[in-house]
């Protein structure tokens, strides 16, 4: 066994093509040829350098790939320099961003290529003609990395402002904090014997001076959000944050300039300090989850290559017009509705209807935005593009959906809506009761119930929830698992009743092999052998099931019917028998066949002796579907499959996986109905799903999960998106989520408990700065350690 | 005390420098592509100044 060496695939020494000069072998002339390219360019050191995860699979270079034209998306800038945003798919570990740059660097006219990794987006400049652009992209084509252009403008930059503007905030808020504390400690550590008063004042005066600008910059964010929400007559955490820290910095100016002994400016941009901290991650953590939905958008929301006159040019989606046409090779999703004008191919419409079996397509035949095409090019005449398609029905139901969602109040909100009045009120009674009960002067009384605001500071309430949710997210991560709105795990909490769709969902969504049991060893490697040519997915199912040696055969792919070698024939029915006498030879499954047709898909093979042999296959329920639903049902939830597929199916799977709730052939818009039904029975409904037809429920539902193989739509819908194979993850999210929900509450009770203490002491009087900037750090820390133990 | 003339303006300034820093980083784009850049160190570079 040898392994290819460019993409490490284990190759057969017979049916792999030998490099002479490097005396390695190749699983493809795709490979191949990318390996003499980085060879020619003399960048072989990628090979020594890159690091291959077993998991992940390296994309194969294509064999023909042809130059397209970008010019629609390269733009020129000011300097006359052309200018191309790519993004990249493929990338896995950082030797491919320097095989990418080299290569492009290398080409005289390149100016500048820098792929940026954490976003996987790819920027070339280049001087010369604009249809260059498509020869670069081809050249990094060809070594296996798939490109989408796109248009930057598309892509909101908001968040990543956002994140620049909390950054600068934080470290503005960092710089400022360390210096007033570096002379609030000097002044803690002495008494009015040691220090002067001159040397106080001009400490205090220091304080002010870095701590005043500091706080006006980077307390922006909370003042933002707490005018907001006192404009809509609400409050949040904000609020009661803001209100401290202004009260604290104007009292603590008032009384620098009267030569006071205490001062809060060491306290107040500490506070700013921690929480600034704690909304940077936050915004981290959620903007890593926007960029991969970005992405997705974008590639919705891509290219499409037109014929035109002849020649094929590649432009955006937004340009499409009526009437064009588009060409889309196998493998490709259909970006637009429209007429089959030219091809003959099959079509898997499982997006769009939840159904399993490929569909066959001729001229003249209808095809929908999401369709997929699997076995030839076609040209499809465009009818609806854009705004009009199905699709975009589907998605106006969904958004509709999501608009309704919105109303859901958080936890941490709902506890900040009591605690902001209760602590400002008891700022103001400490105030009243020192000034007018106890005759203090109004000054101290001020300053007593300034304390009380400080020392209540909602820096624990305001980690209590973030932190939680980083370190959730980063757990689940490490699962395979992303979360997408870091709330929906609150939010699972109280689900009750889950959703599952079928295909896809429970099942793999793939066909597989089923009747190996009565197919003979040398038929079966004679199939797979044949097979392991051709990208068909029934083909790959009998690859994938073979597991011994592959003999190499020069086959022929012929679109739409099957495979040829010499009299062997591997493919449809019809092709297989076509002038042939039907023969009793035929195998005794095909009575099976022919009464379940629904179920099974099947290929042909006719054999050398004239003989012929039945593939069937079956998409399959994950592998452990069973053991998931089993346990689900164990923990008391109500398990309902919605489908959109034909009743024989839908009803033995719910045999099989002992769910009594099950309904067949349901549109999109009545799965959307029946999660809107449940809900308004006050069910908390989670719904799993990952066609098209589930984006809608997915958005109606109070939670959603997608596998990531689902469709882009229903994976941006949904909140979270899980990787593994199994359903397994399902219950790990779960899992975290009540763990996580569990952490959040203590974190609220150390919060309060914290507050019992410190509360009657500072309304005492007794709390001196010192130790409300130890009391208030001290929670911090507290409340980040105890989010941490969800690690473990 | 009179130490403190210098001393303080002392740390302050470093203070300073250390956001300056800071800042001029952030602007330069160089926390577009922490992941980017950790990686980078380890590439040999064999065609200095193209990429500038």
């Amino acid at each position: 066994m040898n392994k290819c060496l460019h993409c490490g695939l284990k190759t057969q020494e017979k049916d792999s093509e030998i490099d002479e000069e490097s005396r390695g072998y190749f699983c493809c002339n795709g490979c191949k040829l990318a390996y003499s390219i980085i060879n020619n360019f003399g960048l072989k050191s990628y090979y020594r350098t890159r690091e291959l995860n077993s998991n992940e699979k390296l994309l194969k270079p294509e064999e023909d790939i042809q130059d397209v034209d970008m010019s629609g998306f390269a733009y020129k800038d000011k300097d006359g320099i052309f200018v191309l945003n790519l993004i990249v798919t493929g990338l896995h570990c950082a030797s491919c961003i320097w095989l990418i740059e080299s290569i492009l660097n290398k080409q005289d006219d390149v100016l500048f290529a820098r792929v940026n990794m954490t976003t996987r987006r790819l920027v070339i400049k280049w001087d010369g003609y604009i249809t260059r652009g498509g020869e670069l992209v081809s050249l990094i084509s060809s070594l296996g990395y798939k490109l989408m252009p796109f248009d930057p403008d598309v892509i909101k930059e908001i968040d990543r402002r956002e994140e620049k503007r909390l950054l600068l905030s934080m470290a503005v808020a960092g710089f400022a904090a360390g210096n007033v504390m570096l002379v609030s400690v000097s002044i803690w550590s002495s008494d009015k014997v040691i220090m002067g008063m001159a040397t106080r004042d001009f400490f205090h005066w220091f304080s002010a001076l870095i701590a005043i600008p500091a706080i006006i910059f980077a307390g922006r964010p909370f003042f933002h959000s707490a005018l907001n929400v006192i404009k809509n007559k609400n409050t949040n955490m904000d609020v009661p944050i803001s209100v401290a820290v202004i009260i604290a910095t104007f009292m603590s100016l008032y009384e620098t300039i009267n030569h006071g002994e205490h001062i809060y400016f060491d306290s107040a941009i500490m506070l700013l300090f921690f929480l600034l901290i704690g909304r940077y991650l936050d915004i981290k953590a959620k903007g890593k989850a926007r960029s991969t939905a970005h992405d997705l958008l974008c590639l919705m929301s891509g290219s499409v290559k037109i014929s035109e006159n002849g020649t094929h040019k590649v432009i955006a989606i937004k340009d499409v017009k009526e009437g064009m046409e588009v060409i889309i090779s196998a493998g490709e999703k259909v970006p637009v509705d429209g007429v089959v004008i030219n091809g003959d191919s099959e079509i898997d419409t499982s997006l769009i209807t939840g159904e399993t079996m490929p569909r066959e397509i001729h001229n003249g035949d209808k095809v929908y935005t999401g369709n997929i095409n699997i076995s030839a090019p076609f040209t499809v005449r465009v009818n609806a593009h854009g705004e009009n398609t199905l699709l975009a029905e589907i998605v106006k139901l969904m958004e509709h959906a999501e608009q309704g969602r919105a109303k859901y109040v958080f936890l941490a909100d709902r506890i900040a809506s009591y605690y902001t009045p209760v602590v400002h009120v008891l700022g103001v009674s400490a105030f009243l009761m020192w000034w007018l009960l106890l005759g203090l002067a109004w000054q101290p009384s001020l300053m007593i119930a300034v304390t009380v605001l400080i020392i209540t500071c909602p820096c624990a309430l305001g980690l209590a929830v973030p932190v939680v949710q980083i370190v959730a997210s980063g757990a689940l991560l490490k699962r395979g698992i992303l979360l997408k709105s870091a709330n929906a795990l609150e939010k699972i909490e109280k689900v009750n009743h889950i959703i599952f769709d079928k295909t896809g969902t429970l099942t793999i969504g793939k066909p597989q092999l089923v009747n190996l049991d009565k197919i003979d060893e040398a038929d079966f490697k004679l199939a797979a052998s044949m097979a392991s040519k051709s990208k068909h997915p029934l083909s790959q199912a009998i690859t994938q099931a073979y597991t011994g040696k592959i003999d190499n055969y020069d086959v022929r792919e012929i679109s739409g019917n099957g495979l040829k070698y010499e009299s062997l024939k591997l493919g449809k029915r019809d092709w297989v028998f076509a002038g042939e006498v039907l023969a009793d030879e035929v195998t005794a499954d095909d009575d099976m066949y022919e009464s379940n047709k629904h179920e099974y898909m099947e290929i042909w093979l006719k054999k050398e002796d004239g003989k012929f042999v039945q593939f069937l296959f079956q998409d399959e329920l994950r592998s452990d579907s069973k053991e998931v639903i089993n346990n689900l049902q164990k923990q008391k939830y109500k398990l309902t499959i919605l489908s959109g597929d034909r009743k024989q199916i839908v009803e033995n799977i719910a045999k099989e996986l002992k769910i009594d709730n099950y309904k067949y052939e349901v549109s999109p818009k009545e799965k959307y109905d029946y999660v809107e039904k449940l809900k308004s029975e006050g069910n908390n409904v989670l719904f799993v799903g990952d066609g098209l037809n589930d984006a809608p429920s997915l958005a109606a539902a109070d939670v959603s999960i997608s596998p990531s193989t689902a469709m882009d739509i229903s994976q941006n819908t949904a909140d979270i998106v899980f990787q593994s194979e199994g359903l397994k993850s399902i219950e790990d999210i779960i899992f975290v989520a009540k763990g996580s929900l569990n952490l959040v509450k203590q974190n609220f009770i150390i919060a309060f408990v914290y507050n019992l203490i410190a509360i009657p002491l500072a309304f005492s009087g007794f709390v001196t700065p010192m130790i409300a900037a130890i009391a208030m750090s001290g929670s911090s820390l507290v409340v980040i350690l105890n989010s941490l133990r969800l690690n473990r | 005390m009179d130490v403190l003339i210098y001393l303080i303006p002392i740390a302050l300034l470093m203070g300073i420098i250390g956001l300056g820093a800071f800042i001029w980083s952030m602007k330069n784009n160089q926390f577009e592509d922490l992941d980017g850049a950790a990686s980078r160190i380890l590439f040999d570079d064999e065609d200095e100044g193209k990429n500038e």
